[in-house]
């Protein structure tokens, strides 16, 4: 019950961030999320991030610097397994189901849907 | 100096061309909003029967001229020249419907004063014996516009409050030589007017100036007062940019409050409808005017009308490298009587 | 993103403008993303718990499990057209979160439809996520290599 309690806050408080960010300053969606992904990638990096999805579980790794995060984990991992070239092709490789995913399921919706008048 | 020309930026029509008819399609959104009634034809679904949400503004401007042309007892060849535009990257509703519609046609481009700036040519060209008769059309969409301007329709994206909704419609207006009115009487053509705003959106303050400017300048040009109109009506302002614009013209001397309004406001339930600031689009004038304001003028509920179509001049290139918003606005005054 | 040289009467009526124009309702709008951002997260908790405890498998792998699951509800909801109502209120909300991510992807790629399967769908698919990408996979080799350099 607690782990659900802990993914709600961090998840919750994550997304408060960017709205504030997208109310308070001229920043887009699209901005935010770019800031938000890389910030994932360098608070992991600083080992800051760790921490978070110690405590928050999903509330951490399902918001979008939760993607950084698996990218810099992939990155580090990479390199200790395999030197130098790990760092290009570890963080993709860690965070392929997801990207896939998006591009496949993406595919499928778009071929399956059509989008649909704003009410 | 030309014997048709008051002050700085205004043409008085010295034999005023009437507006003979007009006619109006909006969307099922515009359908539900106050002016309901007004409008000569709501349609059900907002793909009209076409299979892209571009051809569908085509086939609503293309309907709307016919509509406009039969209920003279005319024929499409009738009509000398027809003047229109849309918001579409190269006119693309317009040049459409000018295909199959086979009139002489004239495309402009004005973003939303595109209806102001139609009537006030097709008016030109009557009065000055180039024509007889001359369509008027506008469109918009709100599908085609958001697509082009701003995000996919699904995207899970906020609208800020400042932000307008692009109107779905489109109107036509039959200009000639006749004794029924409403007539044209006077036009003020604008200035590209830019006070520096960058915000794509909130269009009203963009073209608040613009249409200060205007209306100001037609006050300074033809010694007329605001009292002298029953009803001044901006294209597309919004809530926020109409009392921006009554600031402006307050520090130009002018007090209009009360018989001033605009399109976007008249044409939604803000509460009900989510729309945020009002209605924008080149089609939002155009349905309103020929929908709503022409029919006012031809029962005489209104006598004396000011019509300020105001464009936003900008483009998602132009906004993408950091641009502001240059804006127009165009003014025509429309009475219901001839006065001799 | 001020402009150089505006005049002053540019940059009085900017301040004017700013001074009145509708504030965005900060209480309401983070109350919203507070809400939805943390049920996608709990929901998204409660599917890697599942799969941890009945699939019998690693903590990492279910994580990447719980991704693609997510991944798939966020195209599935913009499909059926019901990301975009969820989003006007929820904003950063259901922005934020993967599915988000998913939303951005899907969109333009339904939008575009009419444009062909190439230019149109394919095309057009990462207009918007294409910068996530960019920017995250970017920076990774960047802290790769300094780990590289540095680190181990």
């Amino acid at each position: 019950m607690e782990s659900y309690v802990n993914a709600f806050i961090i998840g919750g408080l994550i997304c408060v961030i960017g709205q504030l960010l997208m109310d308070g300053t001229k920043l887009t969606p699209s901005h935010v999320l770019v800031l938000f992904v890389t910030s994932g990638v360098i608070l992991t990096a600083l080992g800051l991030y760790e921490p978070l999805v110690k405590f928050g579980g999903s509330g951490a790794t399902i918001p979008l610097p939760g993607f950084g995060y698996a990218l810099a984990k992939g990155a580090f991992k990479g390199v200790k397994e395999s030197g130098l070239i790990g760092a290009f092709t570890g963080g993709v490789q860690a965070t392929s189901g997801g990207i896939t995913a998006a591009i496949a399921f993406g595919y499928l919706m778009a071929i399956i849907f059509s989008p649909k008048t704003k009410p | 100096m030309a014997i048709k020309r008051v002050g700085s930026q205004t043409v008085k029509l010295l034999n005023p061309p009437a507006i003979v008819s007009a006619a109006s399609i909006v969307g099922p959104k515009e359908g539900q909003g106050p002016l309901s009634n007004y409008f000569d034809k709501v349609l059900e679904d907002d793909l009209f029967g076409e299979d892209s949400w571009e051809k569908a503004e085509s086939k609503m401007l293309k309907e709307a001229v016919r509509m406009a042309v039969s209920r003279q007892d005319l024929m499409l060849p009738d009509i000398d020249y027809m003047l229109g535009g849309d918001l579409l990257n190269q006119l693309m509703s317009s040049s459409f419907a000018a295909r199959d519609l086979q009139i002489p046609f004239l495309g402009l481009y004005g973003a939303c004063s595109t209806m102001a700036e139609s009537l006030s040519l097709s008016a030109m060209l009557v009065d000055g014996g180039f024509a007889d008769r001359c369509i008027a059309t506008t469109s918009s969409h709100f599908s085609t516009a958001e697509r082009q301007f701003r995000f996919p329709l699904e995207l899970g994206n906020q609208r800020p409050l400042t932000s307008q909704w692009t109107v779905t419609g489109a109107g036509a207006a039959l200009v000639a030589n006749d004794d029924g009115g409403p007539f044209i009487t006077y036009i003020t053509t604008g200035k590209v007017i830019d006070y520096g705003i960058i915000d794509a959106n909130n269009m009203g303050a963009a073209m608040a100036p613009a249409a200060a400017d205007t209306i100001g300048r037609h006050f300074d040009d033809t010694g007329m007062l605001p009292e002298d109109y029953d009803l001044i009506i901006t294209g597309d302002l919004g809530r926020y940019g109409r009392d921006i614009a009554s600031d402006l013209l307050k520090t130009k001397g002018y007090e209009v409050v009360k018989n001033f309004t605009d399109c976007g406001i008249e044409i939604f339930n803000p509460k009900k409808q989510d729309t945020h600031a009002g209605g924008s689009g080149c089609g939002c004038s155009a349905v309103v005017f020929c929908g709503y304001l022409f029919k006012l003028l031809r029962e005489h509920r209104l006598n004396k009308i000011m019509l300020i179509s105001t464009g936003a001049l900008f483009s998602p290139t132009s906004a993408q490298q950091g641009e502001s918003i240059p804006s127009i606005a165009h003014a025509v005054t429309i009475e219901s009587k001839k006065k001799n | 993103m001020p402009k150089k040289n505006q005049s002053t009467q540019n940059k009085k009526y900017q301040e004017y403008v700013e001074k009145t124009s509708p504030k965005p309702t900060y209480m309401k709008n983070c109350t919203w993303a507070f809400f939805v951002g943390g049920l996608i997260c709990t929901f998204g908790q409660f599917v890697h718990n599942q799969i941890e405890s009945r699939m019998n498998l690693t903590h990492l792998e279910a994580t990447n499990i719980t991704t693609l699951i997510m991944v798939f509800l966020g195209a599935l909801l913009t499909g059926l057209g019901l990301y975009d109502l969820i989003g006007k209120r929820a904003g950063a909300g259901s922005i934020v979160p993967i599915t988000g991510f998913a939303n951005s992807i899907v969109s333009p790629a339904m939008e575009f439809k009419r444009e062909g399967f190439i230019f149109g769908v394919a095309a057009r698919m990462f207009s918007l996520a294409g910068p996530v990408l960019v920017y995250g996979i970017t920076s990774s080799v960047i802290v790769g290599l300094i780990y590289y350099v540095i680190g181990r």
